[in-house]
């Protein structure tokens, strides 16, 4: 039988909608900025693996080129919006107490274990019913995680005076530059398999974090 | 459970149903782990629970409230799709019952049309934000620019600068390095404003806007306080290096050629104009901030700007204008060559 169950506030919908256009724009801003400068790689010692960073003609055919200063002027606009918006949610998590789903216990680290095997096909049990298991409690808290260490290694090369203690914290200028940049390497990451998951669960789950609700079947209830 | 519809619709029969009402408030207070289970959700819903435990105070199967419960929701979900949290709750007592008495094709019914219901509201909301959300970003990109970007960008990079400025301290310094650290020979990044007919051994300073007419010459201004230091120079890129610097404060020469006034800003240019900068006053007066002639232990090359050059890292690389020809002191904010090109006017660490 056919129930509907509440899954997500509406205030955690909001936030998340609200964050995924900004971190694109972030994200696109950034990059905007970064081919100034491509320096990175994938690789160790002499052998680079990936370099981080494209060719003449592909930055003009994407026409990201020459960008820089629009880049900055984007980043430094937007970046007020996507601040503002993480910490309203992790103040929200925090006084709605919504953050016990979110946050990892001890069990959590085990039970992800088991989760990224059953999705490698190497263990039949499926993760248990709950509204985030551990992996994704993993998941979703470390990337809150992530997102400070954005706010705070961008302000240490944003303001790398005035914030000098932050930015020596980080190791120095091109360090803190060096965990900005790779944060985002890890937001694009987990886009891939955050819409992966989704996709591989369904169209019930994904609508619940639109209308809120989710459709249950009595025998999914009983197990809860 | 007792499988009297009576009872269920009455929220007085059954403890769970009214604990369920209980919990799905808190649930929109405060999520607590574990309400999601709870079927019913919306603070109204407490409203039916209450309308409709009234009748059974009574401790009697009461029709009315059996049929209110069978009738009320298909007009309250009819008439008012996007508001009516009432129907939901009934949607939901309604799956409740029917899990008791086993599957029941009306009540399936009632999920179907309640998610549809929940779900119109959530894709529209959906798509109206979406779209809210792209007007935004076509109004933004489409406004008319102050050199070379949109207004509101303009306007939120001075709204930065304000807020840099309000926090800005001039005993915040840039950390010095070890001698080790320096990047011999410093990269060298533009050659604009430095007209290579330039004539070094004619070369005056200019200082404008100060109580009477001020030329200097090079060793007129190396007869002020020498300061040494090794700061990071960080280039608007993202490269940046250690390098040394040698020369004199800005704020010694303001201090030995003061403005009759108190000003705002300082404007440097090279002698053919091709290059120049505007100075905010704080930045202006940082006391790494240096009008140096010496950079890694040797005399300014042409390239690196000789025979003066600032220094200043509480800026970027952009505002280290090579070959000063003129220094004015002025109340006008002064233009700045990158910032016409659409960089940030303030550019400051």
């Amino acid at each position: 039988m056919k129930r509907l169950v509440r899954k997500h506030p509406l205030a955690i919908r909001w936030f998340h909608w609200i964050n995924f256009p900004l971190l694109a724009l972030m994200i696109w801003s950034g990059t905007l900025i970064y081919w100034a400068y491509p320096i990175y790689r994938i690789g160790a010692g002499s052998h680079t693996l990936v370099a981080m960073n494209l060719s003449q003609p592909a930055w003009k055919t994407l026409h990201v080129n020459n960008r820089l200063a629009e880049g900055m002027a984007f980043h430094f606009f937007f970046m007020w919006l996507f601040a503002i918006n993480g910490i309203a949610y992790v103040l929200y998590t925090a006084i709605s107490g919504e953050w016990r789903e979110l946050v990892p216990n001890r069990h959590s680290f085990k039970e992800a274990w088991y989760t990224l095997l059953h999705d490698l096909h190497l263990r039949k049990e499926p993760s248990p019913p709950r509204k985030f298991n551990g992996a994704q409690q993993i998941a979703y808290t470390l990337i809150v995680l992530m997102g400070l260490g954005s706010l705070l290694t961008g302000l240490a090369i944003y303001k790398p005076v005035q914030f000098s203690w932050l930015t020596t914290m980080f190791g120095g200028y091109p360090t803190a530059r060096f965990f900005h940049f790779w944060l985002t390497a890890g937001y694009v990451a987990f886009f891939v398999v955050h819409v992966g998951q989704v996709i591989k669960t369904g169209w019930n789950n994904f609508r619940a974090m639109i209308i809120g609700y989710e459709v249950q079947n009595s025998a999914e209830a009983a197990n809860e | 459970m007792s499988d009297d519809p009576v009872d269920q619709a009455s929220g007085l029969g059954p403890r769970a149903s009214v604990e369920g009402d209980q919990a799905s408030e808190k649930t929109d207070t405060a999520p607590a782990p574990g309400a999601d289970a709870i079927p019913v959700s919306d603070p109204a819903s407490q409203e039916l629970a209450a309308e409709t435990s009234e009748p059974s105070e009574a401790r009697g199967p009461r029709p009315e409230a059996s049929e209110k419960t069978d009738t009320a929701p298909a007009p309250a979900s009819d008439s008012a799709p996007l508001t009516d949290p009432a129907s939901e709750e009934l949607a939901a007592e309604t799956s409740e019952r029917s899990e008791a008495r086993g599957p029941r094709p009306e009540a399936s019914g009632e999920v179907e049309r309640e998610l549809k219901r929940l779900s119109r509201r959530g894709f529209l909301t959906a798509g109206v934000a979406a779209a809210a959300g792209y007007g935004t970003w076509k109004w933004l990109t489409t406004r008319q620019r102050i050199d070379g970007l949109q207004w509101p960008l303009r306007r939120v990079l001075q709204l930065n600068e304000s807020v840099a400025e309000s926090y800005f301290g001039t005993a915040r310094l840039t950390p010095t390095f070890p001698p080790s650290r320096i990047k011999r020979p410093a990269r060298l990044n533009g050659n604009l404003g430095l007209d290579p007919r330039f004539d070094p051994a004619a070369w005056r300073l200019l200082v404008e806007g100060a109580e009477g007419p001020v030329t200097l010459s090079l060793d007129d201004i190396k007869a002020l306080p020498r300061h040494d230091q090794i700061t990071e120079f960080r280039c608007i890129e993202g490269w940046s290096m250690i390098v040394k610097w040698t020369g004199v404060r800005l704020a010694d020469l303001m201090a030995r050629f003061p403005p009759p006034e108190r000003v705002n800003y300082i404007a440097m240019e090279t002698p053919d104009r091709g290059y120049y900068v505007g100075l905010d006053m704080q930045s202006a007066m940082h006391p790494q901030t240096l009008l140096a002639y010496a950079l890694n232990d040797e005399l300014l090359s042409m390239p690196h700007g000789a025979p003066l050059r600032l220094a200043i890292p509480v800026k970027y690389g952009i505002k280290n204008i090579k070959r000063i020809g003129v220094i004015r002191y002025t109340n006008v904010r002064p233009a700045d060559f990158w910032a016409e090109q659409g960089y940030d006017w303030y550019a400051g660490h």
